[in-house]
């Protein structure tokens, strides 16, 4: 059946099932070929891109990590030079915070967060096609600028005087900050599309007190995204006038000042941390219910908990300040809001112990990264109350002590459930399953491996090595611990070897995937492994927060909805009473357009100023061809 | 999984208005996006001018006339704004066109005393840090208006074809009227600040 074929006003309501199912698969499919790739608005296969992208960039960031481990294995050693390490040391860190960790959070919410509401796409899908090749724009421009000798050398979060115009000679820190506006921009588009998605078009019934922990989780790092980034995007924005057009903002000469920058990059900063950190929090609730076998235990407070973390995270910036002499008020009451984060992070803890305590629980690969998780978080938190003192941060600031907390607070309190998040809904994205017994190697070498490389670097803080050098002497005896250290990292480097190997391998010969494999409550699982282009052939209706523990034969659904034309439903933010139903945009090449003209401009002004004048031509023109309605049935209302 | 049919939505409408509709919603969103980001400048602002010893450093105060001129048609623009936001809920084509029009020359007007706000602040970007963050103030607000003008100006002939005639179309008005309250509402703060505070 073709478009033409079918009245207007045709509903799926009499349609057999086998009917349905074609019907919907030539309406929402995706074109083969090149064109059809670059045109797609599917929030799967976009989510998709988004995933693998974001951890072929952990592989790459992992081997500069390599790279700092040789080369700090031996006092004096000439593996990679002091220029040469300062370029690595950034871009591992920038990679890592904003073309890994935070990318790869949001792209689960672009793959999960429509199926888990249940519905048939994300909110503004073009716009998400938009944001996908912005990110990876961004992501090549810091990485072939570390390719041809460009590389930022100038920390991850480029203090000025030494970004600034008088010391950061060259295109590094205008590279370094052109990466943070394409990455911030496909960051805030996602943020939005989840918030409408999440707001609008969650299943008839899924009121708000229903809603999956994961996706309450994405909400709440939707909205800090939205409140956080801004900072980060005006910061690189006037760092990059300060270097191309001569303005003082950072310049103490003519009325500027070099704080503010570390208020601004903290403003965004601290919040960035957490905008890792809540979607781990959400993928460890998913994990531990489906695997516990039983409701989370104390829901509401686990959602306050995500709303507190979300609102004391704005609280915190100053923390990473301590040093540069703040008045002593202003210090004490950092030190108490650091402090109070760890009350909301204990009461999640609680709740998870307490339901696998009460559950029957079953330590497959996802729950044992959670063990692993839980674990290390708690050292790395306790690490975290110790630096939040000032006396103490005095003390250990810039060191490596510092290093390894904030490493185990990323890779324990967000790599784990991420890797654990990766084993638990593979079958759903791919439609088969990851090896188990290859998965619990993988657990242990890197909770082995992560502790071994990690835990060290608090002493060698504590005996004082500076973070951020490229060598040691001999008579500074840190030798024999950054050996170990560095063996160590071997061991890592082998677990996410096997990781990488297991996620391929599988791709091509795992078990084929049931629907819900897991026997899972979520309505993810309610569809086909890996779904339908339309994810749903009918749209779920729930009546329940565990939808398929609640009814486990039959799915309730709505019927109504037409089928010559990409429809989805509207619903009230509340309740989620059925509002209106929605057309929901067709594939379209022009967002891939829009971003090309984007980059070029955003890439040309490094270069000359004007290329913010004549580049937005091109970006308008594309921007208005990608919204003219072209009369397709969606367009009719 | 079997399917259970509990629900019939055959009767909802094709297309929610306002709180019923996605793109509003989106709107909101970037509003509360780019109303952080011009918090942020102003917050620059009030640090910049509570570290520096005398405010403005280096020059008189920018002079009123352009700014105030600006203001003014910003202020007024809010009330034919106001009735195409009600034309639009009515879907009434032909008072659209009309305010869609008026609309776009209310948003190309204040682009001209724009042009001569710029010289009258009396100094220079790479002056100091002072003309740098009011430039950078006037020049954010500037996109803000060249971008909603842009949209206004393509929704406007979209509104002559034949696609003009559609409750999106509406929608779409709709949205933009919001965007322009904003717009208009994020320069109030900005004047104050540009033009009012370096006279207390
Ligand atoms: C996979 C194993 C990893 C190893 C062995 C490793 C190792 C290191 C080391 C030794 C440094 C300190 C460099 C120096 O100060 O001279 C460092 C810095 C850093 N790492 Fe990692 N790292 C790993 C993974 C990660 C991950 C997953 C993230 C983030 C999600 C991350 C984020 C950072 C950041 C932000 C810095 C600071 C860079 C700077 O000082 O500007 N790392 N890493």
């Amino acid at each position: 059946m073709s478009t033409s074929d079918i009245a207007p006003d045709a509903r799926d309501t009499a349609l057999q099932e086998k009917a349905l199912a074609e019907r919907l698969a030539s309406l929402w499919a995706t074109p083969r070929g090149i064109l059809g790739a670059l045109s797609t608005v599917d929030h799967k296969i976009i989510g998709r891109r988004y995933i693998v992208t974001a951890f072929i960039f952990l592989l790459l960031g992992g081997v500069l990590a390599l790279a700092i481990r040789i080369q700090l294995a031996r006092p004096e050693n000439r593996f990679l030079g002091a220029d040469i390490y300062n370029q690595v040391f950034t871009v591992h860190g920038s990679n890592m915070m904003f073309l890994f960790a935070v990318p790869v959070m949001e792209a689960f919410g672009v793959y999960l967060v429509p199926l888990m509401v249940g519905t048939r796409n994300i909110a503004f899908p073009r716009l998400n096609a938009f944001s996908y090749w912005i990110y990876l724009a961004g992501g090549i421009t810091l990485w072939a600028a570390l390719a041809l000798d460009m590389g930022p050398d100038i920390g991850w979060f480029a203090y000025v005087p030494l970004s600034g115009p008088q010391f950061g000679a060259g295109k590094r820190a205008d590279i370094w900050a052109q990466m943070i506006t394409f990455t911030e921009l496909s960051a805030l588009a996602v943020a939005v599309e989840i918030v409408v998605t999440v707001f609008k078009q969650r299943a008839p019934g899924m009121s708000l007190d229903r809603i999956p922990l994961f996706v309450w989780s994405m909400l709440v790092t939707s909205f800090l995204i939205i409140m956080a980034m801004p900072a980060i995007m005006v910061a690189s924005t006037t760092l990059i006038l300060d270097r191309l057009v001569g303005t003082h903002f950072y310049n103490p000469a003519e009325g500027g000042d070099v704080l503010l920058w570390q208020h601004l990059f903290w403003f965004f900063g601290h919040p960035e941390v957490y905008i890792i950190f809540l979607p781990a929090v959400g993928m460890v609730s998913s994990i531990v219910t489906t695997f516990a076998r039983r409701p989370i235990v104390g829901y509401l407070p686990l959602v306050l908990a995500l709303f507190a973390t979300g609102i004391l995270a704005f609280g915190l910036w100053v923390h990473h300040m301590f040093v540069v002499g703040l008045p002593r008020v202003g210090e004490s009451f950092f030190t108490a809001s650091s402090m109070a984060i760890a009350v909301p992070n204990g009461i999640q803890i609680f709740c998870w112990l307490a339901t696998l305590w009460d559950g029957r629980p079953q330590f497959r690969t996802p729950l044992l990264f959670v063990v692993a998780f839980i674990i290390t978080f708690v050292i790395g938190g306790l690490t975290g109350v110790m630096v939040a003192s000032v006396p103490l941060d005095t003390q250990v600031h810039d060191t490596y002590f510092v290093v390894a907390h904030f490493h185990y607070v990323l890779i324990g309190g967000a790599v784990f459930p991420l890797l654990g998040a990766v084993y638990y809904w593979y079958p759903k994205i791919v439609g088969r399953m990851m090896n188990e017994r290859l998965g619990r190697w993988v657990v242990a070498l890197l909770f082995v491996g992560f502790n071994l490389t990690f835990f060290p670097m608090h002493i060698l803080g504590l005996i004082g090595m500076p973070r951020r050098v490229y060598t040691y002497g001999p008579e500074m005896h840190w030798g024999g611990l950054n050996l170990f250290v560095s063996l160590s990292a071997v061991i890592l480097a082998v677990g996410f070897v096997l990781f990488f190997y297991d996620a391929i391998r599988s791709a091509f010969s795992g078990e084929i995937a049931p629907e819900n494999p897991w026997g899972a409550p979520t309505l993810e699982w309610a569809t086909s492994s890996p779904p339908p282009s339309c994810n749903f052939e009918r749209i779920p209706v729930v009546s329940g927060s565990y939808p398929l523990w609640e009814e486990p034969h039959a799915l309730s659904v709505a019927t109504g909805l037409r089928i010559n034309r990409r429809e989805l439903l509207v619903t009230s933010i509340s309740d989620a009473s059925p509002q209106a139903r929605e057309s929901s945009p067709r594939n379209s090449i022009w967002p891939f357009l829009a971003a090309i003209a984007s980059t070029v401009m955003l890439l040309s002004s490094i270069f000359s100023p004007w290329a913010v004048v004549w580049g937005s031509v091109p970006i308008a023109v594309t921007l208005i061809m990608w919204f003219w309605p072209k009369g397709t049935p969606e367009d009719i209302s | 999984m079997r399917h259970r049919a509990v629900l019939d939505v055959s009767d909802l409408p094709m297309h929610g208005l306002e709180a019923a509709s996605p793109t509003w919603w989106g709107t909101f969103g970037f509003m509360l996006l780019e109303g952080t980001g011009f918090a942020l400048v102003i917050a620059i602002y009030l640090y910049l001018l509570s570290l520096a010893p005398q405010w403005p450093i280096g020059a008189q105060p920018p002079r009123l006339g352009p700014g105030t001129i600006l203001t003014v048609i910003l202020v007024i623009s809010i009330v034919p704004n106001y009735w195409i936001l009600k034309w639009a809920r009515e879907r009434d084509l032909r008072k659209v066109r009309v305010g869609i029009v008026v609309m776009s020359l209310l948003g190309i007007a204040p682009i001209i005393p724009r042009a001569f706000e710029f010289p009258a602040l009396g100094i220079s970007w790479d002056s100091n840090a002072y003309g740098s963050i009011l430039w950078t103030m006037l020049g954010l607000h500037t996109t803000h208006i060249v971008t909603d003008v842009a949209d206004t100006l393509v929704l406007a002939a979209l509104m002559f074809t034949r696609h003009g005639d559609n409750p999106r179309r509406f929608g779409d008005v709709q949205d933009n009227a919001l965007y322009w309250n904003f717009v208009v509402l994020t320069w109030l703060p900005l004047y104050i600040c540009i033009y009012w505070l370096p006279r207390l």
